[in-house]
């Protein structure tokens, strides 16, 4: 199925590509990316002859909004009502649509000005169009919801009866046409429920889960219990003999285990079962018997790891990211040195919707149904492994439940498209929790050493900070390395940021905030150690330390920063950091925070994806160190315009929920085979746990930015500085269990 | 084996294995996919759906024990999507992913047969069985009192 491109604008290709804001490095180098096409209205934009308007939306959507928040701005400019408005997924295709990804809260900043434009410039069509028709200026022309108008002669005509003659114009350009002041929004800042809500409130299918192709069948793959574990021999033939099962394939994988491991390093090895239903796949599998050739990951531990990274700890580190002043000379001569070990785990993605795609190969052609998040990736990845051009795959976009960086790789897109090309047929794989939770690109756990240095008078002279992460070299796996921006990088007089990389032979990737996630715990935690040490107010030190003059940034600098990770351009604007500080501050009553034993509050910023957050937690412990929030609050600055304002707040309490999941969980390793399993030892924060969430917004002068990412980090180091306000108990190793703490 | 079941006052015969979990029974032969698959070992709640009236976890539910008992999926909860927990989703745009949202629905929907008025206590009982990866809580929460609201209305 192609979209229908039939259209009342047709127009010559327009100037106005997406924003140069590449702050993630992201996998198939960028280099090999095409320049971002120009945009044309007409993709974007159809007008029925009855004036209802279908706005087609370009981004994958996994639950952050992207179907709404981007034909918002369209439908803004073109100046329609919401309710005229049918949202329609676009199909994959990047020449006409630019980037269709969705990752890095990057298409709140890419697509704030050109779909804007896009509206604009299919607004002035119609404009012109009616001027033509009534000979009348341009500029006595204007808009209202819908129609054009001709107030001097009092004529009106809708859109609708406009579209053919806007359809044969020349366009404007969208570098020229007029935005509107934002004080005339009609859709823009005002909440609109999300397209799909009704769809899922009902149970209609919507999800990657739910496609149906007929002739379809279903797919499961066992894979060794150890990365990239080789299939030796297995009783395919009794498998095939099963109920419902049609075909038993062995994957030998690309996969050669090393010491790095790349981005999408290639398929795993396994035994795909094919049957009838998926239920009967999966039946079928617990009879499988399979001799592994587990290799060389089966030396894999987590007791292992760390008893590396302590070593690590104390040499020389190998890279360093950046550095500035003479940090150990500051540290010789401060009047306190504060030293401490953080520690965090691996941690799974486990969105709820299991890993899964839908392929179906038929006369040489590829049709997929793509839940990915990076699209485009994944269809130059299936080419390559399958050895077809991209030119002969269409590819579907589909909602998924849930990504949070785990379907920017396109892993199972690959196997599903491997399986339907082997059998000529249909086929839909899904992945069991099992699965999902043991073939995980896992953020990397990462062992940290600080040092922080105190002068008489409490004011921070130096931040020396070691990140033990993995890898080979300058080479980090992905979502395990560190940006040279990380703060208080370019605020400490004098700072030193260094990384050792060990071994890992395990698939590893970007997860909601990559990098930050981490080091934002880390840093604002042990920072809260330093204030404290000084004898100070955590949130007076840190508003006195963003008011230090800012170390330039030097180019060349941020080496081993990990492949998929902020390149470190240096970006952070303190007086938005502090502005977020204080509104939380005041909101969270933090001046007279009551002092009683067992409970506390706690309070930590944090800036990534260009957008800043401040958040507070009220904290409750008891005698048996069990944790509840009683209350959060945050505080955020994304720029001048929160677009949706509801769905905004939504990605605020998600964020925070969020955070907390990730300080109760861990996945551990032993002999190379991962520990957990499912829900029952991969918690999720549960309804009962939930804290009351107040989110704020602090508006400025800044280009909107994007959400999916910087609402969650300073979550975990509030609430673990509002633990140690309860108790005097310092959390620095996750999860939160091995602090001795549980969630009550 | 042939099976009848009575799905959403609809009764039908079915051929699967009397061992098959219902939720398959219910996507992949009956195609009614709108209640979902998370865990398959009854602890995340995405899979619910009532069973003459009480939320069950579908995943965990063989085909066999819901036969000659009322079903009730998320698919057949109204014609028209106006069941009040339906109209409260939508109203507060309940649903990020929206994936877990048709279990969270169910299980809101059996807490409200029975407590028309539930406390903020009495909802955190009844729904800690569903997990939200988003994290939706809140909003859910707000969710069920507006049902609640709107529910005693009806009456």
């Amino acid at each position: 199925m192609r979209i229908d491109r039939r259209s009342f604008l047709q127009l010559s290709a327009l100037a106005g590509g997406g924003l140069a804001l590449d702050f993630y490095r992201l996998p198939l180098a960028a280099a090999q990316r095409p320049a971002p096409p120009d945009l044309t209205p007409q993709a974007f934009i159809h007008i029925a002859p009855d004036g209802v308007v279908t706005i087609m939306a370009r981004a994958s959507e996994s639950g952050q909004g992207m179907r709404n928040m981007l034909p918002m701005l369209i439908a803004e400019e073109l100046d329609v009502e919401w309710k005229d408005v049918r949202v329609k997924q676009a199909e994959l295709d990047e020449k006409i649509y630019g980037r269709q990804f969705s990752g890095g809260s990057a298409n709140t900043p890419q697509g704030w000005e050109p779909m804007r434009r896009v509206g604009a410039a299919g607004r002035q069509l119609l404009i012109t169009a009616a001027a033509q028709t009534w000979s009348v200026p341009e500029a006595e022309c204007s808009t209202e919801p819908g129609r054009v108008l001709h107030k001097a002669s009092g004529k009106s005509a809708g859109y609708g009866e406009l579209a053919d003659k806007a359809a044969a114009l020349p366009a404007p350009a969208l570098s020229s046409v007029k935005l509107k002041d934002p004080k005339d929004y009609r859709i823009i800042g005002h909440s609109q429920t999300g397209v799909d809500t009704p769809a899922v409130v009902t149970g209609k299918p919507l999800f990657g889960i739910d496609v149906e192709v007929p002739g379809m069948l279903y797919a499961a793959i066992e894979k060794a219990p150890v990365f990239a574990g080789k299939v030796k021999s297995a009783n395919t033939d009794q498998i095939k003999a099963l109920p419902g099962v049609r075909h038993v394939l062995v994957i030998d994988g690309g996969i050669t285990p090393a010491a790095f491991t790349p981005w999408e390093p290639g398929m795993e090895p396994g035994i795909a079962i094919v049957a009838d239903t998926w239920w009967q796949a999966q039946t079928a599998r617990k009879q499988l018997k399979v001799d592994w050739d587990l290799g060389p990951a089966a030396t894999q531990s987590s007791e292992g790891f760390r008893k590396l990274a302590a070593e690590l700890l104390e040499a020389a580190p190998a890279n360093t990211v950046r550095k500035y002043g003479d940090v150990d000379a500051a540290l010789k001569s401060s009047a306190k040195v504060v030293e401490a070990t953080y520690e965090y785990p691996f941690i799974a993605h486990v969105t709820m919707e299991p890993q899964g795609s839908t392929a179906s190969w038929k006369d040489g052609k590829l049709e997929m149904w793509s839940t990915s998040t990076l699209p485009g990736d994944g269809v130059a990845l299936v080419a390559k492994t399958l050895g077809i051009q991209q030119s002969d795959i269409a590819t579907h976009m589909v909602r998924s439940g849930g990504s949070f960086g785990r379907r920017l790789q396109n892993d199972y897109l690959v196997e599903a498209a491997w399986i339907s090309k082997q059998i000529g047929a249909p086929v839909k794989l899904l992945w069991s929790r099992e699965d999902d939770i043991a073939h995980d690109p896992f953020r990397p756990g990462g062992t940290v050493g600080l040092k922080g240095g105190l002068d008489a008078q409490g004011k921070l002279t130096a931040w020396r900070h070691h990140l033990i992460s993995y890898g080979e070299g300058k080479h980090l796996a992905s979502g395990g390395g560190i940006g040279g921006d990380s703060y208080p990088a370019g605020f400490a007089p004098a700072y030193a940021l260094y990384t050792s990389p060990q071994p890992l032979m395990l698939r590893t990737g970007a997860l909601r905030a990559p990098g930050d996630n981490a080091y934002c715990w880390v840093a604002q935690s042990f920072l809260d150690e330093v204030a404290h040490a000084a004898g100070r107010d955590p949130l007076e030190f840190q508003l006195e330390l963003l008011s230090n003059k800012k170390a330039p940034w030097t180019a060349g600098e941020g080496d081993a920063v990990g492949d998929h990770e902020p390149t470190g351009a240096s970006v952070l604007i303190p007086e938005r950091f502090k502005g977020v500080l204080e509104l939380v501050a005041e909101k969270s009553g933090w001046a007279n925070r009551g002092k009683q034993p067992g409970r506390g509050m706690g309070i930590a910023a944090w800036f990534c994806h260009l957008g800043y957050f401040a958040e507070v937690a009220d904290v409750s412990v008891d005698k048996n160190n069990k944790v509840t929030v009683n209350h959060v609050w945050a505080a955020g600055d994304v720029g001048s315009q929160i677009i949706n304002p509801q769905a905004a707040e939504s990605m605020g309490f998600g964020g925070v929920v969020e955070g907390m999941s990730h300080m109760g969980q861990q996945i551990t390793l032993v002999d190379g085979v991962i520990q957990q399993s499912n829900f029952h030892n991969f918690p999720l924060m549960r309804m009962r746990q939930v804290p009351k969430i107040e989110v704020y917004w602090r508006k400025t002068d800044y280009a909107p930015t994007g959400l999916g990412e910087p609402t969650l980090p300073p979550i975990l180091p509030a609430i673990g500085n509002a633990i140690f306000a309860a108790t005097g108990k310092r959390i620095r190793t996750l999860p939160l269990q091995k602090s001795g703490f549980s969630w009550a | 084996m042939p099976l009848k079941l009575t799905v959403n006052n609809v009764v039908t015969t079915v051929d699967v294995a009397p061992d098959t979990p219902l939720l398959w029974v219910l996507r992949d032969v009956l195609n009614m996919k709108g209640t979902k698959y998370g865990c398959g070992m009854g602890v995340c709640g995405a899979c619910t759906v009532l069973l003459a009236g009480r939320a069950v976890r579908s995943c965990m539910t063989q085909v066999s024990a819901a036969a000659g008992q009322p079903i009730t999926t998320i698919e057949g909860l109204s014609p028209d999507g106006l069941h009040p927990v339906q109209v409260a989703w939508e109203a507060l745009d309940v649903p990020q992913c929206g994936y877990c949202q048709a279990g969270q629905i169910m299980s809101a929907t059996a807490l409200l047969a029975h407590t028309p008025h539930p406390t903020d206590a009495e909802i955190d009982t009844a729904m800690s069985g569903n997990i939200c990866r988003c994290g939706t809580y809140t909003r859910i929460r707000q969710a069920i009192h507006e049902a609640a609201g709107a529910v005693a209305a009806n009456k």
